[in-house]
């Protein structure tokens, strides 16, 4: 598999677009909100525009300039879309932990069990 | 309450930020922070909006997206222009490399002589009072006419200082010598001037040590840089006591740096008072010897033209000879361009070299540009069909336009690149040969906005004729296919430039051969001596004066010396001259000019001149210690039909004419030889000069080695130090030498270049017409005919441009020829010659491509269809 590495942070960046661009709210401020949100890790912009713009960079993501709102002192979002390639790498990932998660049930079971039995 | 974010945390976010994130992160922040207050409160909001922004002083947000043009769109059309520039460049490789190879010699060439005439033109500027410094120069009136000398008196500088105190801010006389310079065991033969005091301050010398005034202690010297650096090392060299010219102990009293080498006291080594060369202040009050050089700088308000009206009777009313003498002011800026006078008036120099190269550099450079053109566009066809598509597609002719003339650009500006390099490879050998010391001026904004305006002019020329003409083709008419006839169309102005330069090229060959043929014609000429193992000796010291008999008699008895004398002016130059001789039949209100040497008897042996009538000197008479002898020019100035045994007045003696030799060229070797009259009474003139000829049976080497202690014993202060005859007159023709050198290479390149022009578009041709070969030979041409069918064209344009620039260079060098007195004829064999070598050269270009086309087997030229 010769995919180009993603980071922890940027998966979770980048399914956060995958999330929101189907209501059209893929941008900075609606994506750090939405992690925290789902998290509870503490997010700032900043972090988030790096990543985006790392993404982007990778060819995972892309973007144009939406519509100027008022809240926005009449400046203009930028959307992000995740583009094929992004989407394919995310199923890669989730492939791949999947067949590990198949391969490791078992264990896994037994395991919960003897710390539920322990607890 | 506001609930606006703090505008200075915004300011400071617009300052770093890149502009293309500015807007999607202010906008961001903005929304971030109104969530916040409604959240928070504006207190921590605010605080929280701080933090955030400088979260983006981070190196990627601060990064500035490489380019500058907001839509995606124009600059994908520019990566492809760029793109197809490219890949045309590479598919024609062979084009290419002469297309931009020729360019870029040609450019070389301009940025040579560019750098060179700079050079000429900056002479001298090195003295911050260059605009105000003058020499004073005499125009005397003589049987020869107008003559202009700049020797002049030494009182008169103390006249012109005293009596035009108003005008001249300084004024100083100065004298040059050859003097040994010695320190405990370092002895050097040095150039250096004997001067009054304010000569340092007029040249404005930048001091390293001590000041400009310490000439006005007579025991004092001043150094150049080099000279103190070889005699004292590194030590302190001020207050160091040195000896000049064995002579005179003098206490080094300042260091100048060194002039540079385009200044025309570049090899000034030493200053030293004037005071020094005379015995009293009465010897310095004489009228009767001009042997200085005064040099004068102006006060600020005072002109070149009204101080000459001033001061021009000033040397008259101190002298009584005829010559009506008339001073002038010659002002700094013309010493070096404008250096001879005709008739009393400036008559040129060097600045004609400053115009024939500037011509030259301007031809090559066009040569190069229209080459360069004229492969452009011949290439520019192939692209007919480009240009359909591009059209059928949408583009705007605009847009053609800008790529075409993108696409020169890009070719113009490798060529510059690649012609910094070849000049900075070249230069050291250049300066060599043109005797400078160049280089490329790269911090000089004037050399740079030369260098664009050219790129540019170079650029646009070259990029027009496709993208204006290609440009307006109908793309229906293009794409249809068959055949596109733009090719008959375009030929014309090709040819014309094919024909202009072969023209400037057959002109550059032509004035080369006969700068040549003027060089040959002066070395052949006959010098009336014999230069064989003659070699001369500088008496600069004091010893070896005077000793003559005893000098000699070693020197014969070493065995390595045929002869020796001994004379005032070494054999390859006149060092004295007077202009108040008289004769019987002279009109009394002229005067004449000769050159007086003084000689010893041996000298007609040592030099093997030819006595025409008369006798030589003998020491067997002593009258002849009152006698002259004259050469051929000097009886012809005089007109007395039987010379011999005439009595001549000079300097209130008479002296009897006994003798008459041959000519021998002592000056120039393309002036006419100069009127001389030898003597043998050293009181009027003083011997300077040993000459010696060497024993013929003993190799140089030898000779010398067997000399070389002689002179030591006389003179154990001094090196030994001779100079060859025949290097001597060689050197005589160096600046011409160097003018046919450096037209030669020059000319060298404009056939090169042009002959690269010619392959590119005979290549070109062929191409074109591969098809027509084809169908040729398969109705029966052969190679022959196809061979002659494709050279006609180009040996017709060639054959035009040889007939167009026999009259050119018949002007031209008819003109420079006339300066020379003695030169040679411009025959019409160099015509036909030149023109035959242009003609054979541009068949060996044409006839590679022509019957490499000839030979093409028609199979596969017509197979394609």
């Amino acid at each position: 598999m010769k995919r180009s590495y993603l980071g922890e942070f940027e998966e979770i960046v980048l399914l956060t677009v995958a999330v929101l661009e189907l209501q059209k709210q893929a941008y900075g401020v609606a994506i750090t909100h939405e992690i925290i949100e789902q998290t509870g890790r503490s997010v700032r912009l900043n972090q988030i525009h790096a990543a985006l713009d790392r993404l982007e960079d990778k060819g995972m993501v892309k973007s144009e300039m939406g519509e100027p709102t008022a809240e926005r002192g009449g400046r203009r979002k930028r959307l992000f879309t995740v583009t094929a390639y992004g989407r394919r790498t995310l199923q890669d990932i989730q492939e791949v932990r999947v067949s590990f998660w198949s391969r490791l049930l078992n264990p896994l079971n037994s395991i919960g069990q003897r710390d539920w039995g322990m607890g | 309450m506001p609930k606006t974010p703090p505008p200075l945390a915004d300011k400071l976010l617009r300052f770093f930020l890149a502009d293309d994130r500015w807007e999607e992160v202010l906008g961001d922040l903005h929304e971030e922070y109104r969530w916040q207050v409604n959240r928070v409160g504006e207190r921590r909001a605010r605080w929280r909006y701080w933090r955030d922004v400088l979260g983006f002083m981070k190196p990627w947000a601060v990064k500035r997206n490489s380019s500058k043009y907001p839509t995606p769109t124009n600059t994908t059309m520019l990566r492809n222009y760029l793109k197809i520039a490219w890949r045309n460049l590479l598919r024609e490789k062979g084009y290419s490399a002469i297309n931009i190879v020729g360019l870029s010699a040609g450019m070389a060439v301009a940025m040579l002589i560019g750098l060179w005439i700079y050079d000429e033109l900056s002479f001298n500027t090195y003295h911050q009072n260059y605009d105000r410094i003058a020499q004073v120069m005499e125009n005397q009136t003589l049987e020869q006419g107008i003559q202009t000398y700049g020797a002049l008196p030494l009182p008169l500088s103390q006249e012109l200082r005293t009596k035009y105190a108003s005008d001249f801010k300084a004024v100083a006389a100065i004298t040059e010598f050859e003097q040994i310079i010695a320190y405990q065991d370092k002895k050097f033969t040095r150039f250096g001037n004997f001067a009054e005091a304010d000569y340092p301050e007029i040249l404005t010398l930048k001091m390293l040590n001590g000041n400009r005034q310490a000439l006005r202690d007579p025991g004092s010297v001043l150094l150049a840089k080099s000279t103190a650096q070889a005699l004292f090392g590194n030590s302190n060299p001020l207050h160091k006591l040195v000896k000049v010219g064995n002579r005179f102990t003098l206490q080094v009293a300042g260091v100048f740096d060194d002039l540079p080498h385009n200044t025309i006291f570049t090899s000034v080594a030493f200053i030293a008072p004037i005071k020094l060369l005379f015995e009293s202040s009465e010897d310095m009050d004489n009228w009767r010897s001009s042997s200085f050089a005064i040099f004068t700088q102006l006060n600020p308000g005072s002109d070149f033209g009204q101080v000459s009206q001033k001061i021009k009777d000033v040397f008259r009313q101190h002298t009584q000879d005829k010559s009506q003498s008339s001073l002038f002011l010659y002002p700094m800026a013309d010493w070096h361009l404008y250096s001879e006078f005709k008739n009393g008036v400036h008559a040129g120099g060097r600045i004609q070299f400053v115009w024939l190269f500037g011509c030259i550099g301007l031809f090559v450079l066009l040569l190069a540009c229209i080459n360069f053109m004229n492969l452009s566009t011949a290439r520019s066809e192939k692209r007919a069909k480009e240009v359909g598509i591009r059209k059928a597609i949408g583009s705007m002719r605009s847009q053609l336009i800008s790529q075409f003339f993108s696409e020169s650009f890009l070719f113009v500006a490798t060529a510059f690149v690649l012609s910094l390099v070849l000049v900075q490879l070249v230069l050291p050998t250049f300066n060599e040969v043109a005797d400078k010391r160049l280089s490329i001026l790269w911090t000089n904004p004037i050399f740079w906005a030369a260098c664009f305006s050219f790129i540019l002019l170079t650029g646009f020329l070259a990029g027009s004729y496709p993208a204006f003409y290609l440009s307006s083709f109908q793309p229906i008419k293009v794409l249809k296919g068959g055949a596109f006839r733009v090719v008959r169309f375009a030929s014309m102005p090709r040819k014309v430039l094919v024909v202009m330069q072969f023209t400037v090229s057959v002109t550059l060959i032509i004035g080369t051969i006969v700068v040549f043929r003027q060089i040959q014609f002066a070395q052949n000429r006959p010098v009336g001596y014999s230069r064989n193992g003659l070699i001369n000796i500088t008496m600069n010291t004091p010893e070896i004066q005077g000793r003559y008999d005893a000098l000699r008699n070693e020197l014969l008895a070493t065995g390595a010396v045929a002869d020796m004398a001994e004379s005032s002016s070494p054999i390859t130059n006149i060092w004295s001259s007077a202009n108040n001789l008289e004769w019987r039949g002279k009109d009394p209100n002229r005067a004449a000019a000769f050159g007086t040497i003084a000689i010893t008897p041996e000298f007609s042996d040592v030099v093997a001149w030819k006595v025409k009538e008369g006798r030589s000197f003998s020491r067997q008479f002593t009258s002849d210690s009152l006698a002259f002898l004259f050469n051929e020019a000097a009886v012809k100035l005089t007109g007395l039909k039987k010379p011999v045994g005439e009595t001549i007045r000079w300097h209130g003696k008479d002296w009897k004419l006994i003798g008459v030799v041959k000519d021998m060229v002592m000056t120039s070797p393309f002036e006419p030889v100069t009127p001389t009259v030898f003597m043998m009474n050293t009181n009027e003139r003083s011997l300077n000069v040993i000459h010696i000829k060497l024993n013929p049976a003993l190799s140089a080497h030898d000779a010398l080695a067997k000399l070389e202690p002689v002179f030591k014993k006389f003179n154990p202060a001094s090196p030994f130090e001779y100079k060859f005859a025949d290097e001597e007159y060689a050197k005589k023709f160096a600046a011409e030498q160097r003018i046919g050198r450096l037209a030669s290479f020059f000319a060298g390149l404009a056939i090169l270049i042009s002959c690269l022009g010619l392959f590119g578009l005979a290549s070109f041709v062929a191409e074109q017409r591969t098809k027509e070969i084809g169908v040729r030979k398969v109705l029966g041409a052969s190679v022959i005919n196809l061979w002659g069918l494709l050279s006609k064209d180009f040996v017709t344009l060639v054959l035009i441009s040889c007939l167009l620039s026999t009259p050119i260079t018949w002007y031209l060098l008819t003109n420079w020829l006339a300066k020379y007195e003695y030169r040679t004829e411009l025959s019409w064999w160099i015509f036909g010659v030149a023109s035959l070598g242009a003609l054979a050269i541009t068949l060996l270009t044409v006839s590679f491509q022509s019957i490499k086309a000839a030979l093409i087997n028609p199979v596969k030229s017509l197979r394609s269809e």
